[in-house]
C-alpha cells in the first residue's frame, strides 16, 4: 500500500483490539474494561471491528482470543495493548501467522511499562492508555505485509583461536561433515591449557588430555589449519562472510619438514621464550613452541634470527637433512568465504608489575601463575622441578597469594573465577612434589562447580595452611628473626584478628585473567562489541552467551570472559551447535525489519554512510548514491533520522507509521462526543 | 627566574632549618623564586583533623585564601614539607569535589574576611617543582662536584606519594623521581625497598617502642644495603630517623649510624656549596664520615664488612631469567 | 591498636558505637595512606579515621587518653598563636603523660635547643584575631 492510497477516512481494514489486564500489573492501575469499551466505539470509524480485554493476553487462551477472531471477523489488522514489545511482540505475531494474517500486521503498543508501571493516578492513567492504543490503530493502518528475508548460508566456518575452546568447535563442525578453517597466531594449536601443567579438579595431565584433541583437529579431512597467521579483513555479513587471513612466513617449507629438530638443536641463537614459557625459559631463533605442537613444523623467529638481522650463520640450512628452510618465503594472503565465525581469542594474564606491593620482578622469588605452571609442567625450565629463580634451591615454605589484581577497583573489579582453583592446585602440587609448607591467602574461597569444593577438603586434608586476609605487601627486610633471607608475606588474618608476618622462600601471585591485549582492535576488525572491560560482549548474559549481537559471529571461551576448562569446552560445543543449526538449514531468515533508500530523493550527500553501526551502507561511486545491505541492517533507524531529504525510510517504522501514531496518541481522530453507556449485558 | 608562591611550614622556620638554608642557598642555582605566603598559619599537621572536621579545612583554607591574593606571576603554591603539601592539596582537592564543604570552610573564611575559590591554585611539593619545571638536565648542568660513590637511600616518606589527590606521581609504592634526581647528582642511588613506608610521624609521642621499630626498620633496610646516607624531604621523618636514631639505637642495642640528609642539602653540595651554607651540623647523626666519602677518592670504606657491595643482589645471573621491568626497558 | 581497620568497619556495619568510639585504632593511625591507595573498593579509610577521631573527641567517648590530648595539646598552640610551639608540647605532653621518661628524653631536648631545632618560646602571627575568628566560625558551623 502506498501512501496515496490511504485517506484519512479510510476504513477498509477490520481492526482488532485486545487489552490485556497482565492480572493486576495492568488492570491495578488503568481500567482496561473501560478502555477497550472506548477503543470499539471510538475507534470505529478508523476501522475497529471488535475491541476484547483479557486477564492474561499472551497465554494461550488470550492468544487463541486473537487467532478465533481473525479467523471468524476476517481481521485483517491486530493491535494488542500489554506489555512492552521486547517481551512479547514476537509471541502476538506468531499467534497472527497460525491463523493466516501476516505477522507483521499486528502491533503491540505497550501500556504497562509505559503506563501502570510508571503511574499511580489511575484516571490519568487510562486516558493515556487509550491514547496509546489509538496510536497504535493509527500506526497500525500503515503496516505493509513483509516477509522475511531468506539468506543462504556457505557451510564452511571460520574458527578464530586454537586453543581448547577453538579446538572443541571445530571439531564438533568437523565432525558432523561441515569445512572449517582453524586460524591460530602462534606456530601450534593449544592455547594456554597446554602451558598448564596439572589441570583441576581432576589432577589430569594438561598436555595428556589435550594433545590428543589437537592431533584430532591435525588429522581432520574437515579441518584446515591456518597457524601462524592471523584475520586482518572481514566483509560481507552471516552466511557470507569473506575474510582475508594473513599467512605469517614460516621460513619452513612444510612440504619438505619432517619436525625432526635438526634445525632448532643446531640453531645457536638463544632468546627467552617470553610466549609459551612465559618469560622464564629459553627458546631458540628456529622453534616449535613445544614437543607436542600441532603443527609439527617449526617457524623462524624473524627478529632474532641471526640470518635475517646480519646476514650471517644459516646453520639451520646447512644442517637440515630435507632442505626445508626456505628463508625466501614470504607472507600470504588467502581469502576465504565463510558462513559463520567463531571467536575464541582467549585471554591474557594481567600484568603483576603493576601490582608493585607484591614485589614481582623486583623480588627474584615472586612468580606468576603462569611461570609456576611453567615450573610445575615436565616439559618446562626446569623438568618439573620447583625450585627457586636460581635454578636449584628447592622451597622449604611457599606462599600463594590469591586475588591479585582481581576484584580489586584499583585493576579489575571482577573476579577471574579460576584463580581459587588454581591457587588450590598449586598447594597440593607443592606438597606433592617437594614436601614444602604452603600459605594460601584468601579473600574467599570459590569453588562453586562440580568437584571443586571436595578439592578444597582434600587440600585443607594435606596440611595446606589457609589464611584469610589480603595480602598487605612483600618485602625482604627482615624485621623479626626468622625473617633473614626470607621473602616476607605481610597480612591481617581476618579470623585470627590479628596481624601477621609470614616469612616465605617462594611467593606466588595468582593474577587475574584479562582480555588479549588486542582485543578491542580485534572486535572492531569483526565488527562486535567489547565491554568496558575488554571481553566480548554476548548477546544475553544469562540465556544466549555464545552469540554476538552481529548474526554471524559467535563467541567461545575465555574471550567472553574468565572461566574454567569444562565450561570453555561447553562454550566452544555450544558454539559449533548453533553453527552447525544454520549450516544445516541452508539458509537463515533474517527479520525484515530494515532500512532502504529511495534513490530519487537520496541527494549523495553521505551523511548516513558513516553512521551505521552495523556497515551496513554501502555508497555507489557511479551513481552518487547510497544503498543499504538488507542482510546486515538491522533495523536500529540511525540513518533514517539521520537523512536529510528523507530518502531512507524503514520497514517498520516509515515515516507515516510515526507521524500516524503520533496523531493518534494526540487522539486526532477519535470520535468526537461522550461515550455510550455499556449496554446491559 | 620561575616564580613560586612558597609555604614553608612550621617546621622548616626551627626544626627543619637545614632543609631552609639549604633551599634557599640553591633556589638562584635553579632559577626559581620564592615568594611566600604572608602571615601564614600552621597547616595543623595531622593533629587539627583529629579534633576539628570544618575547622581543620579552614585552617588550611586561609592560607590558600592568602595565597590566591598574593598576586606574584604564579598559581603554584610550592610546599617542600611533605604533610604541609598534602594538607593544602587535600584542602583545594576535597572544596573542589565536595560543594558543601566548599560552602562551609568559605563560610568560616569570611569571619575573618577571606575567600578561597577551590582549584585557583596549583599546589606543588618542592620535589614536584625540582624534577618536573627546573628539569634534570637543568640540575645536571649545575653540578660541578658529582657525589660519585656516595650510596644515598632514597626515602620519600609517606605523604609526598599518597594518597595524590592530582595524580603527580608515577607510582604511589615506587616513585623514582627523588632516585632520577640523585642519580643526577652523580650518586649512586640504591633500590631502597622501604622509599615509601611510614616513619611513623607523632608516634615517638604515643607509643614509643612502636615508634622506635618503625625508625628501625628504615634505618636497618638502608644499612643492609649499605647506604651512606639516606635522603629525605619532609622534615618529620628527618626529624624521627635523625633525632631519635640514639634513642632508637639504645632501645634495641644498635649502633645505626646512619646520616640523615635533606635532598636539597645534597643538591647543594653537588653544586659546590660548603656545608656551613647547607645547613649541616645540625643533624644529630653526624655527616662528616659520609662526606668524607665525596671530599676524598672511595678508599678506606667506613662500613665493617669492608665490602661496598649491596647484601641483597636482585638479579641472579644463572638459574632462570627475570621479568623485565620498565627501568630495564629504559636503559636497554 | 585494639581493633584492625576491617575489624573496625564490621564494628560499624554492627552498629556498636560505643565500641567503635571507645577504640584506640584510629588514634594509632599516622596517615600512611597506605590502606587508601591499596583498597580493593576505594574506601578513603584514613579519612574515615580521621572522622572517628574527631566524632570520639566530640563525644568524649576515648578511652585512652595519650593520643588525643597529644592532639590537643597541639592544637591548643595553633589555635593561640597561628603556629606550633614544640617546645611547648613536648614539655606539656611528657609532665601530663610520661613523666618517668622525661629525664631520658632532656638529652633529645638539650641536642635540639643547642643545635638551634627548637625555640624557647612560641612565633605568632601578627594576625592571630583573623585566624581565630575563622576558627570560632568553623566550630560553630561543625557543632550546628
Amino acid at each position: 500500500m502506498t501512501v496515496e492510497s490511504m485517506s484519512q477516512t479510510n476504513h477498509q481494514e477490520r481492526i482488532g483490539v485486545y487489552v490485556c489486564h497482565c492480572g493486576t500489573n495492568i488492570a491495578g492501575v488503568v481500567d482496561v474494561e473501560e478502555v477497550a469499551r472506548w477503543a470499539a466505539e471510538k475507534l470505529q470509524r478508523r476501522g475497529v471491528i471488535i475491541a476484547r480485554d483479557y486477564k492474561f493476553m499472551c497465554s494461550s487462551l488470550g492468544q487463541e482470543l486473537i487467532e478465533n477472531d481473525i479467523k471468524e471477523l476476517g481481521l485483517t489488522r491486530v493491535v494488542v495493548a500489554a506489555c512492552s514489545p521486547h517481551l512479547h511482540e514476537q509471541t502476538f505475531r506468531t499467534a497472527c501467522a497460525r491463523a493466516g494474517l501476516n505477522p507483521y500486521l499486528c502491533e503491540l503498543v505497550s501500556i504497562r511499562e509505559q503506563v501502570s508501571w510508571v503511574h499511580t493516578d489511575t484516571a490519568a492513567a487510562t486516558e493515556k492508555s487509550k491514547a496509546v492504543v489509538a496510536g497504535g490503530v493509527e500506526r497500525v493502518l500503515y503496516h505493509e505485509a513483509l516477509e522475511p528475508l531468506h539468506v543462504p548460508i556457505h557451510p564452511a566456518t571460520m574458527v578464530v583461536g586454537g586453543g581448547i575452546a577453538g579446538i572443541q568447535a571445530a571439531l564438533e563442525i568437523a565432525d558432523a561433515g561441515f569445512p572449517v578453517y582453524l586460524v591460530e597466531r602462534e606456530p601450534s594449536i593449544g592455547g594456554h591449557m597446554a602451558q598448564f601443567d596439572k589441570t583441576f579438579p581432576t589432577l589430569d595431565c594438561a598436555a595428556c588430555i589435550l594433545t590428543p584433541r589437537m592431533v584430532s583437529v591435525g588429522t581432520h579431512p574437515n579441518i584446515t589449519m591456518l597457524t601462524w597467521s592471523e584475520v586482518t579483513d572481514v566483509t560481507g555479513y552471516v552466511g557470507n562472510f569473506t575474510v582475508t587471513v594473513k599467512k605469517k612466513p614460516r621460513y619452513i617449507n612444510t612440504d619438505l619438514c619432517t619436525g625432526c629438530g635438526i634445525c632448532w638443536e643446531k640453531c645457536p641463537k638463544k632468546v627467552i621464550d617470553e610466549v609459551f614459557e612465559a618469560g622464564l625459559g629459553y627458546r631458540k631463533a628456529v622453534y616449535t613452541p613445544f614437543p607436542q605442537a600441532v603443527p609439527k613444523y617449526p617457524v623462524i623467529d624473524h627478529e632474532n634470527c641471526t640470518y635475517f638481522q646480519k646476514g650471517t650463520c644459516k646453520a639451520c640450512e646447512k644442517f637440515c637433512p630435507t632442505g626445508a628452510i626456505a628463508f625466501e618465503q614470504e607472507e600470504e594472503y588467502l581469502t576465504l568465504q565463510v558462513g559463520n565465525i567463531i571467536l575464541a581469542t582467549g585471554f591474557d594474564i594481567l600484568d603483576a608489575r603493576r601490582v608493585a606491593q607484591y614485589g614481582y620482578g623486583r623480588y627474584a622469588n615472586v612468580f606468576t601463575s603462569l611461570e609456576f605452571e611453567r615450573l610445575s609442567n615436565a616439559a618446562g625450565p626446569t623438568s618439573g622441578n620447583i625450585v627457586l629463580r636460581d635454578g636449584m634451591t628447592v622451597p622449604k615454605t611457599v606462599g600463594i597469594i590469591h586475588c591479585v589484581g582481581s576484584r580489586d577497583r584499583n585493576y579489575n573489579n571482577y573476579c577471574s573465577a579460576i584463580c581459587c582453583m588454581q591457587s588450590l592446585k598449586f598447594a597440593h602440587l607443592i606438597h606433592e612434589r617437594t614436601g614444602a609448607t604452603v600459605y594460601n591467602f584468601y579473600i574467599d574461597i570459590r569453588t562453586p562447580a562440580k568437584a571443586y569444593d571436595e578439592f578444597y577438603q582434600r587440600v585443607l586434608g594435606e596440611g595446606t595452611i589457609f589464611c584469610r586476609g589480603r595480602v598487605a605487601e612483600v618485602s625482604d627486610v627482615a624485621l623479626n628473626p626468622g625473617e633473614e633471607g626470607k621473602l616476607v608475606i605481610q597480612t591481617e588474618d581476618t579470623l585470627a584478628g590479628r596481624q601477621r608476618r609470614i616469612p616465605v622462600d617462594m611467593v606466588i601471585l595468582s593474577v587475574g585473567l584479562e582480555p588479549r591485549q588486542d582485543a578491542k582492535e580485534v572486535a572492531k576488525l569483526f565488527g562486535i562489541s567489547c565491554s568496558a572491560d575488554g571481553w566480548i560482549i554476548e548477546k544475553h548474559p544469562k540465556l544466549d552467551p555464545v552469540v554476538t549481537m552481529t548474526e554471524g559471529i559467535l563467541v567461545a571461551g575465555c574471550a567472553q570472559g574468565p572461566k574454567d576448562i569444562p565450561a570453555t569446552v561447553a562454550q566452544g560445543a555450544a558454539a559449533a551447535v548453533r553453527v552447525l543449526a544454520r549450516i544445516q538449514q541452508g539458509q537463515i531468515s533474517l527479520e525484515p525489519v530494515r532500512a532502504s533508500v529511495n534513490e530519487e530523493l537520496c541527494s549523495g550527500c553521505r551523511i548516513c554512510n558513516g553512521l551505521c553501526p552495523f556497515n551496513a551502507i554501502m555508497f555507489h561511486e557511479d551513481r552518487m548514491v547510497t544503498e543499504i545491505n538488507p542482510a546486515l541492517c538491522q533495523g536500529c533507524g540511525t540513518c533514517v533520522a539521520a537523512c536529510p531529504t528523507g530518502a531512507i525510510t524503514g520497514t517498520v517504522f516509515s515515516n507515516e507509521q510515526v507521524l500516524a501514531q503520533i496523531d493518534g496518541l494526540l487522539m486526532h481522530n477519535v470520535e468526537p462526543g461522550p461515550l455510550e453507556p455499556a449496554a446491559p449485558a | 627566574m620561575a616564580k613560586y608562591i612558597f609555604y614553608p611550614g612550621c617546621s622548616l622556620t626551627r626544626n627543619a632549618r637545614a632543609y631552609l638554608d639549604s633551599l634557599v642557598a640553591i633556589n638562584d642555582r635553579l632559577g626559581i623564586q620564592l615568594d611566600e605566603i604572608d602571615d601564614w598559619n600552621c597547616c595543623g599537621a595531622t593533629e587539627y583533623m583529629a579534633i576539628h572536621t570544618i575547622g581543620a579545612w579552614a585552617l588550611i583554607g586561609r592560607n590558600l585564601a592568602i595565597a590566591e591574593q598574593q598576586a606574584n606571576g604564579s598559581r603554584t603554591v610550592m610546599a617542600p614539607c611533605s604533610a604541609c603539601y598534602l594538607n593544602l592539596a587535600k584542602t583545594d582537592s576535597y572544596m573542589q569535589k565536595d560543594a558543601k564543604l566548599n560552602e562551609q570552610v568559605n563560610a568560616a573564611l569570611a569571619a575573618g574576611n577571606l575567600h578561597y575559590s577551590a582549584g585557583s591554585l596549583e599546589i606543588r611539593h618542592l620535589l614536584d617543582v625540582i624534577v618536573n619545571d627546573v628539569g634534570l638536565d637543568a640540575v645536571k648542568a649545575e653540578v660541578v662536584r658529582p657525589l660519585s660513590g656516595l650510596r644515598i637511600a632514597p626515602y620519600y616518606g609517606c605523604m609526598i606519594a599518597r594518597p595524590d589527590p592530582e595524580h603527580r606521581w608515577d607510582d604511589v609504592e615506587h616513585p623514582m623521581a627523588l632516585d632520577r634526581l640523585l642519580e643526577a647528582l652523580g650518586a649512586q642511588v640504591i633500590d631502597f625497598p622501604m622509599k615509601t613506608h611510614c616513619c611513623g610521624g607523632h608516634m615517638t609521642q604515643i607509643n614509643t617502642p612502636v615508634a622506635y621499630d618503625l625508625i628501625r626498620r628504615l634505618v636497618h633496610t638502608a644499612s643492609e644495603y649499605r647506604a651512606d646516607v639516606i635522603a629525605v624531604l619532609c622534615p618529620m621523618c628527618q626529624l624521627n630517623l635523625d633525632a631519635y636514631q640514639p634513642d632508637m639505637n639504645r632501645f634495641f642495642n644498635t649502633n645505626y649510624q646512619i646520616p640523615i640528609l635533606y635532598f636539597t642539602q645534597l643538591m647543594g653540595l653537588a653544586f659546590g656549596l660548603e656545608p656551613e651554607q647547607l645547613g649541616f651540623g645540625t643533624e644529630f647523626v653526624d655527616a662528616r664520615p659520609a662526606l668524607r666519602r665525596i671530599d676524598i677518592e672511595v678508599a678506606v670504606a667506613e662500613t665493617p664488612a669492608g665490602d661496598a657491595a649491596p647484601k641483597r643482589v636482585k638479579k641472579v645471573k644463572e638459574g632462570l631469567p627475570m621479568p623485565r621491568m620498565p627501568e630495564d626497558e629504559e636503559t636497554s | 591498636m585494639d581493633h584492625t581497620p576491617r575489624q573496625i568497619f564490621a564494628m560499624i556495619r554492627a552498629d556498636m558505637r560505643d565500641a567503635v568510639l571507645k577504640s584506640n585504632t584510629p588514634w594509632h593511625c599516622v596517615s600512611c595512606y597506605y590502606c587508601t591507595v591499596r583498597c580493593p573498593q576505594e574506601v578513603h579509610i584514613t579519612d574515615v579515621m580521621y572522622t572517628l577521631k574527631s566524632m570520639a573527641i566530640r563525644e568524649k567517648r576515648y578511652d585512652e587518653t595519650i593520643a588525643p590530648d597529644f592532639s590537643q595539646s597541639f592544637i591548643g598552640y595553633i589555635e593561640s598563636y597561628g603556629r606550633s610551639f614544640e617546645f611547648g608540647l613536648a614539655t606539656r605532653h611528657h609532665l601530663r603523660h610520661r613523666l618517668l621518661q622525661t629525664p631520658a628524653a632532656v638529652p633529645l631536648g638539650f641536642g635540639m635547643l643547642t643545635k638551634g631545632r627548637m625555640d624557647l618560646t612560641p612565633q605568632r602571627i601578627e594576625h592571630i584575631e583573623q585566624l581565630q575568628a575563622i576558627l570560632s566560625r568553623a566550630l560553630e558551623l561543625e557543632v550546628s
